[in-house]
């Protein structure tokens, strides 16, 4: 449904997004991540048609966002960055504005508005001026203005931006079942946010994107993918690594805690390991020394780790080390 | 065609229940009548003329009235919407800029209209008193709605530059004055005095608001200078949407 190929932004010198190609279709869910300043906003506001891309386009439901606007931009239900609403108006108000401007008509209007306001918890609300509304709510309105009309496609800048845990949830849970039918956008900072919501993540640094896949996908590009964890108690530190270093299917071993109780060390797989076969010969290992295993798991990798492997500054990481 | 009249209408109501939604539509509008009534009875002097007519004594003052009164109407149109952030939301809905520009700014200029309509009593009182021409008065109101029409367009065009309302004021009554200015006869006399060709003063006087407004408050309903502030108009309007157009390619 959006299908974005080459896009770039400049802003005087500055490129805030560098040839970024890629597309959504019904029933994904894409997560866009990245450091401040990456490009997210930017890349939204051209999907939108807010502002034109210096080079590349846009094509929404096969419509042109530059030479046929109007037909795009109906398909799209848009929640800005800090959800921007008209202050002079009531919630009420401000939701009936847009779904006329969105050209749903008399009853259906109605419906449309007390739908959103039930799906968005605004009950409360409802006819309060936007200007005193809090930062919570006011996010919350903007949103329910974005699904108004039952878009197509939904593009979410920072959709959970200043709710409270309660409200996250239930907006990860909307935005996954909305998914199911619809092609979703959204930024987040937040990566729980992904692994909660998403079918898809990229991840962009410095207007480029750097990472494109699942969440499982990307998770397996974190170094300790793949890694078993272990805690044995009554045992000593040295011991466990002499074995451990032994295993046919063991690259390296680190031991990460040890005191008088237990040990925990991380097994890394050889790199033509099979899935879990490291666990399975740890486990064996681990029967054949008496071992008594409190945990074991094979780790899946975390995501925070891989965002921030690739899209740390090279520089900043070499200090680090 | 007809959906873009809609656009247009949905983005007009929702200005107007903005202007009203404050008390700022009210103080402005018991500012104007206030400020209308002491000039045409204590500065023009309508009883002492003893004339039916309303062109030199009510009339007369709508270009400095307008000067700061229309900016102020103007001043919040778009930078507002850009403060608030709202344009982001606006420019995204199926709907064009021209749609946008458009309802905005007749919201405003209905707002004023409504202001100028509420100045009835003078007409009532000066046929009470005489028998005035009622021709020349309408065509005086014409007059006066197109001014305020040209002065808003002006405010429209300034407010997209800035989100900063006071800016946005300022620079719109510089230009408005510019344009009273260039036609105002002691400015005509002094470029004659000054340049010596009479070719000059005549162009620059065309520019003036003046001029214009002058033939229709006496009642010489011209249609030159009905188009003079129809393309003002939409020459203003048009600079707005080329502003706007700049600000979203960055
Ligand atoms: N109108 C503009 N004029 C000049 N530069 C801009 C403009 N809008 C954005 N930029 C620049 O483009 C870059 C990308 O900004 P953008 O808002 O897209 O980042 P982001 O990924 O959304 O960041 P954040 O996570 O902080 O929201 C930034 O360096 C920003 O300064
Ligand atoms: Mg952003």
């Amino acid at each position: 449904m959006i299908n974005v190929q080459h896009l770039s932004k400049a802003f005087g010198p500055k490129l805030a997004v560098n040839n970024v190609s890629f597309t959504v279709e019904r029933g994904e869910v894409l997560g866009f991540l990245g450091p401040n300043g990456a490009g997210k906003s930017t890349t939204m506001r051209m999907l939108t048609g807010f502002i034109p891309p210096s080079s590349g386009r846009v094509l929404v439901g096969g419509h042109d966002m530059v030479e046929d606007p109007i037909p795009a931009k109906r398909l799209i239900g848009y929640l800005p960055e800090n959800a921007p609403a008209y202050t002079d108006m009531t919630v009420y108000g401000f939701l009936n504005f847009a779904a006329e401007l969105r050209g749903v008509q008399g009853d259906a209007r109605k419906k449309a508005v007390y739908r959103v306001v039930e799906t968005c918890f605004l009950d409360a609300v409802l006819h309060q001026s936007v200007e005193t509304l809090s930062k919570g709510y006011r996010h919350r309105t903007c949103f329910a203005q974005a699904i108004i009309h039952d878009p197509d496609i939904l593009v979410l800048d920072e959709p959970t931006d200043g709710l409270d845990p309660n409200q996250k949830h239930e907006v990860r849970g909307l935005i996954r079942r909305m998914g199911e039918k619809k092609a979703i956008i959204f930024s987040t900072h937040i990566l729980e946010e992904v692994e909660a919501a998403c079918t898809r993540a990229i991840i962009i640094d410095r207007g480029q994107i750097v990472a494109n896949g699942t969440p499982v996908e990307l998770k397996q590009r974190s170094d300790v993918a793949g890694a078993v964890c272990l805690r044995i108690a009554k045992v000593a530190a040295a011991v466990v690594s002499q074995k451990l270093a032994q295993l046919p299917t063991a690259r390296k071993s680190a031991v990460l805690k040890e005191d008088a109780a237990a040990v925990t060390a991380r097994v890394f797989p050889q790199p033509n390991c099979r899935n879990g076969e490291l666990a399975v010969s740890i486990s064996d290992l681990a029967l054949r020394e008496g071992w008594k295993i409190e945990e074991l798991h094979t780790e899946e990798g975390r995501l925070d780790e891989v965002f921030r492997s690739i899209t740390l500054p090279d520089t900043t990481k070499e200090e680090r080390k | 065609m007809n959906s873009s009249l809609a656009n247009i209408w949905t983005i007009s109501k929702r200005e107007l229940a903005g202007y009203f939604a404050s008390p700022v539509a009210y103080v402005f509008i018991v500012i104007f009548l206030l400020l209308t009534g002491f000039f045409t009875f204590m500065v023009g002097g309508f009883f002492e003329r003893g004339e039916a007519s309303l062109t030199m004594s009510f009339f007369v003052w709508h270009p400095w009235l307008y000067l700061f009164l229309v900016p102020a109407v103007g001043m919040r149109l778009w930078s507002e919407e850009r403060r608030l952030g709202t344009i982001e939301l606006l420019l995204t809905m199926p709907i064009t800029a021209w749609q946008a520009i458009l309802g905005k700014f007749l919201a405003s200029w209905l707002f004023l209209g409504l202001a100028l309509a509420l100045t009835f009593p003078v007409v009532m009182t000066v046929n009470y008193l005489g028998n005035p021409d009622n021709g020349v008065i309408f065509s005086g109101y014409v007059g006066s709605l197109m001014l305020a029409g040209a002065y808003l367009s002006i405010g429209c065009m300034t407010s997209a530059m800035t989100r900063n309302q006071v800016i946005s004021f300022i620079v719109s009554v510089v230009i408005c004055l510019f344009l009273i200015l260039a036609g105002w006869p002691p400015v005509t006399r002094m470029l004659e005095i000054v340049s010596e060709s009479p070719r000059l003063v005549e162009i620059v006087a065309a520019f003036s608001v003046m001029t214009h407004f002058d033939a229709l408050q006496r009642g010489v309903l011209d249609t030159n200078d009905l188009i003079f502030f129809a393309s003002m108009i939409v020459f203003s309007l048009f600079t707005t949407s080329v502003i706007i157009r700049g600000h979203r390619a960055g």
